[in-house]
């Protein structure tokens, strides 16, 4: 055992430490410091970055045009991405349906989506929840019946609702679940289907969330028509598609280097607010209440981060991300949630303002410090961790059943 | 010892539910708030006179209902279970908090207004660097023959935009925390040199920054003595402490209520999810923090003419804020999804118990001051 990274790592964090600090878009940067929301085009501007550079497919490997980076190697990354506040690229195509295109996708299907996923060329979103389907995802009920078209082709005809689907406004395809045999067993008759957000019948519409953002969407199916040559895996089989996926999409939840990254940036606000009390007034990091909470989440965040090598390290000896990752989301989305917590804390009194098209404009009348504006909105969307990708109930309720065999 | 409410606080009760309960619907609500003004007259003149609640606190010789900080209690507690934006705490309690106090010619004049819904207060406490700490002032006021002026930037002052007056506590004299030389000014809110910068809250409110430059008052615009204002500053506080508690009671008992119930609608594997024991048992902690929040804001109310106030508000203010996040952050939980979206009145009690949890001092400040006041 040995926790030092080995003199290639190193060369290896030097490389991507410089290809950041030289290639990150400046915009970008600019805009996450003032807490900004980001455009179609923000969310694009750097995954074109890493996919010419050749790293974007992070996790990919080789032959599909992925990195074929070591764990250290992606852990490396991912450190070095949140040291300099780089985004984390959107999972939906990279992290979800690519590896289920290249694990059970045809030959066809993997030469027609991989390289779009890894250019940014096609933006992806999950449809996967339905308003009665959520935790209980087998339960779906947008149907998808098969017919043969004039064409004396094989189509479905899907109908139905999708619901709480992430940046669908921006979506060129979804990949969506749906029930393709209502007469069996509920997670026997589901099938994988790639769609055309363009396809006639398709309706998008806005859910506006609790910080005030256009994030989450209903989309609408009404006879859509989509090709049989869209799905993936053998008809009535999605189900085993959509685990795969749903175990992907846990072990990044964790987001270890990125809530390194906000204790950092807490405490960096804990030295410049003030702590007014009594007749003494001192940087709120010296305030034993709060020096205690920042502690004892950066005591709880490193526990997070050795488990979270050690899941790394059985993965690259060859064992698959197993209900161990279900520890990764609960206690990765958990400290999430506390950082917000103390940033809304920090900022005292200037929690409250609600800058949503309004704060900018008057710098000579400036309502608080920049850092104190997303503090509540992010506090209230960060919520979503642990509903979402799994509630931390049902992470719960799978470590009871697949690794306590209670 | 009595727990019970007399007949005519028990009417109160019911009265001002039934008006909020018909009228200040969640739709209402939001129509105010996304309104241009951000908050609905109509609501504040049927407060005045078809309920009369904004005189409850305040003697009859003034046109009041004769109440006091349960009057006040009762009111803020179905304000909380309503989510009412229109500014009851900052005109009645603490405006009227202030006034009742001072007494004399400025309260005999400025009461009746506040009953009959012509007078709207905002108080101006806060500052950038001051935290929580009441006497952390930068604001000045310098005599100035026989009046005042004042300069200076107060934070976050909620419901500035809608004022008609404004309460500033300011500096006439001591070095910036220092006990002593704290004064308290009753201001027009269009007095000539104040700027307001104006905003909408997360909380559905509004507020401004307000600025003075060289506000020029008269000697009568002083409330309570002359440099020696911060026990008046603070006992009005801790009056306007236990009211946001009774509001955040109201506001966790209908986030406990409406999770409950959607506990009981929504159906996830074949069964309500209120069937899960694992939500059981988070409901019935929720139902706990409601519990104790109700008992902690009558302890406060009841204690706030001791000695040992102080310690008291703190100990509710700390409990309360401490509750109203479990109960928030779990009713958002236990709704799934449907939790962070806007368009449910979920997430706006939510929002709300969100911004009292810091509301004069958060979790921690109130720790640190009870621990100072303790045995
Ligand atoms: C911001 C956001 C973005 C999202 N993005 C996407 C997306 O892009 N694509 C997509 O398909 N979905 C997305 N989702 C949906 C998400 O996956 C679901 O919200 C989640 O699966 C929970 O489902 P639900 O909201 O219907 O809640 P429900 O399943 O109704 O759960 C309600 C509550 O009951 C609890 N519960 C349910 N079953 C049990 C049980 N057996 N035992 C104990 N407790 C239980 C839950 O933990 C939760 O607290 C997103 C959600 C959010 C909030
Ligand atoms: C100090 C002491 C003094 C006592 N004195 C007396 C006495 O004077 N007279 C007397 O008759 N008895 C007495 N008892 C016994 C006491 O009432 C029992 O211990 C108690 O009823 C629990 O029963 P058990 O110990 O069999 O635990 P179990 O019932 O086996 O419970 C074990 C665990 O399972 C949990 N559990 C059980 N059912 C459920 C459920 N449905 N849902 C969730 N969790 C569940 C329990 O909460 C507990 O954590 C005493 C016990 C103690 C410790």
């Amino acid at each position: 055992m040995d926790l030092n990274f080995s003199a290639d790592d190193l060369a290896f964090q030097q490389e991507v430490r410089t290809f950041i600090a030289d290639h990150y878009p400046p915009h970008l940067k600019a805009k996450f410091d003032e807490g900004e929301e980001l455009s179609k085009e923000d969310f694009l501007s750097w995954h074109r970055v890493l996919a010419a550079k050749g790293w974007a497919g992070i996790a990919w490997p080789v032959e599909y045009g992925g990195t074929g980076w070591t764990s250290v190697q992606r852990y490396i990354f991912a450190e070095e991405s949140a040291r300099a506040d780089a985004m984390r690229l959107l999972p939906f195509g990279l992290n979800m349906v690519g590896p289920v295109i290249y694990t059970f996708g045809t030959p066809e299907q993997k030469a027609k989506f991989l390289p779009r996923i890894l250019s940014g060329d096609d933006w992806w979103c999950q449809g996967y929840s339905e308003p009665g389907a959520g935790s209980d995802l087998a339960s779906l009920r947008t149907k998808a019946e098969r017919f043969t078209g004039d064409d004396g082709k094989e189509y479905y005809r899907v109908n139905g609702q999708k619901t709480w689907t992430t940046l669908a406004q921006h979506a060129d395809w979804i990949f969506a679940l749906v029930r393709t045999d209502a007469t069996v067993k509920a997670q026997e008759g589901i099938s994988f289907l790639l769609i055309d957000m363009k396809t006639p019948g398709i309706t998008v519409r806005p859910i506006i969330t609790l910080g005030g953002e256009h994030e989450v969407n209903e989309v609408w199916f009404e006879d859509v028509i989509v090709p049989i040559e869209n799905r993936v895996f053998h008809e009535n089989k999605g189900w085993t598609c959509a685990k795969f996926l749903l175990a992907h999409e846990r072990t990044g939840i964790a987001g270890v280097a990125a809530s390194k990254r906000g204790v950092e940036r807490i405490k960096t606000i804990a030295r410049t607010e003030t702590d007014s009390f009594g007749d003494e007034a001192q940087p709120l990091i010296a305030n034993p209440f709060f020096k205690r909470k920042v502690a004892e989440l950066e005591i709880d965040l490193t526990a997070l981060e050795f488990t979270e090598l050690r899941t790394l390290a059985g993965e690259s000896s060859g064992k698959g991300p197993g209900p161990e990752s279900s520890l990764l989301k609960i206690k990765g989305t958990e400290i999430q949630q506390r950082i917000t917590e103390l940033a809304l804390e920090a900022v005292g009194h200037y929690g409250a303002p609600y800058f949503r098209g309004f704060g900018e404009g008057d710098n000579e009348h400036p309502i608080g410090p920049d850092y104190a504006h997303r503090a509540a909105p992010t506090y209230f969307n960060v919520r979503k961790t642990s509903i979402y990708g799994g509630s931390n109930e049902i992470q719960r309720n799978i470590i009871a059943k697949m690794v306590l065999g209670l | 010892m009595d727990f019970n409410f007399t007949d005519e606080q028990t009417m109160l009760r019911d009265s001002v539910a039934r008006y909020l309960a018909d009228t200040y619907t969640f739709d209402a609500r939001m129509a105010a708030v996304h309104g241009e003004s951000g908050w609905n007259p109509h609501v504040w003149k049927a407060f005045a006179e078809e309920l009369g609640i904004l005189g409850a606190p305040f003697a009859e010789e003034h046109g009041g209902l004769g109440g006091g900080a349960i009057e006040n209690m009762i009111v803020m507690e179905e304000i909380g279970k309503a989510l009412v934006i229109e500014p009851y705490l900052q005109t009645v309690v603490i405006g009227g908090g202030f006034l009742k106090a001072a007494g004399g010619a400025v309260a005999d004049a400025v009461i009746p207004k506040i009953i009959d819904g012509s007078a709207v207060i905002a108080f101006a406490y806060a500052e950038p660097q001051g935290r929580y700490n009441l006497a952390d002032l930068r604001t000045t006021a310098k005599k100035d023959g026989a009046g005042y002026v004042l300069n200076g930037h107060k934070a976050v002052v909620y419901a500035a935009p809608w004022a008609t007056h404004l309460i500033v506590t300011a500096r006439t004299g001591g070095s910036v925390r220092e006990r002593s030389g704290v004064s308290v000014f009753l201001i027009a809110a269009d007095a000539p040199g104040i700027t307001r910068r104006d905003y909408p809250t997360v909380d559905g409110a509004r507020a401004s920054e307000v600025y003075f430059e060289n506000v020029a008052v008269g000697a009568d615009a002083i409330i309570g003595t002359e440099g020696e204002a911060l026990p008046l500053v603070e006992q009005v506080v801790d009056e306007a402490i236990a009211a946001v508690c009774a509001e955040a009671a109201g506001v966790t008992r209908k986030l406990h209520e409406g999770t409950l119930d959607y506990s009981r609608q929504r159906k996830q594997f074949g069964k309500s999810i209120g069937e899960f024991q694992v939500l059981q048992h988070r409901m019935v902690d929720m139902f706990m923090e409601v519990e104790q929040a109700v008992s902690m804001t009558l302890m406060a109310t009841l204690r706030l003419g001791e000695a040992d106030r102080g310690k008291h508000v703190s100990a509710a203010k700390n409990k309360i804020a401490r509750g109203a996040r479990f109960v928030g952050q779990n009713a958002v939980q236990i709704h799934g999804g449907i939790g962070i979206s806007n368009e449910l009145a979920i997430g706006h009690y939510f929002k709300r118990a969100t911004m009292i949890e810091s509301q004069f001092g958060d979790a921690d400040f109130h720790l640190r001051r009870f621990e100072s006041l303790m045995d």
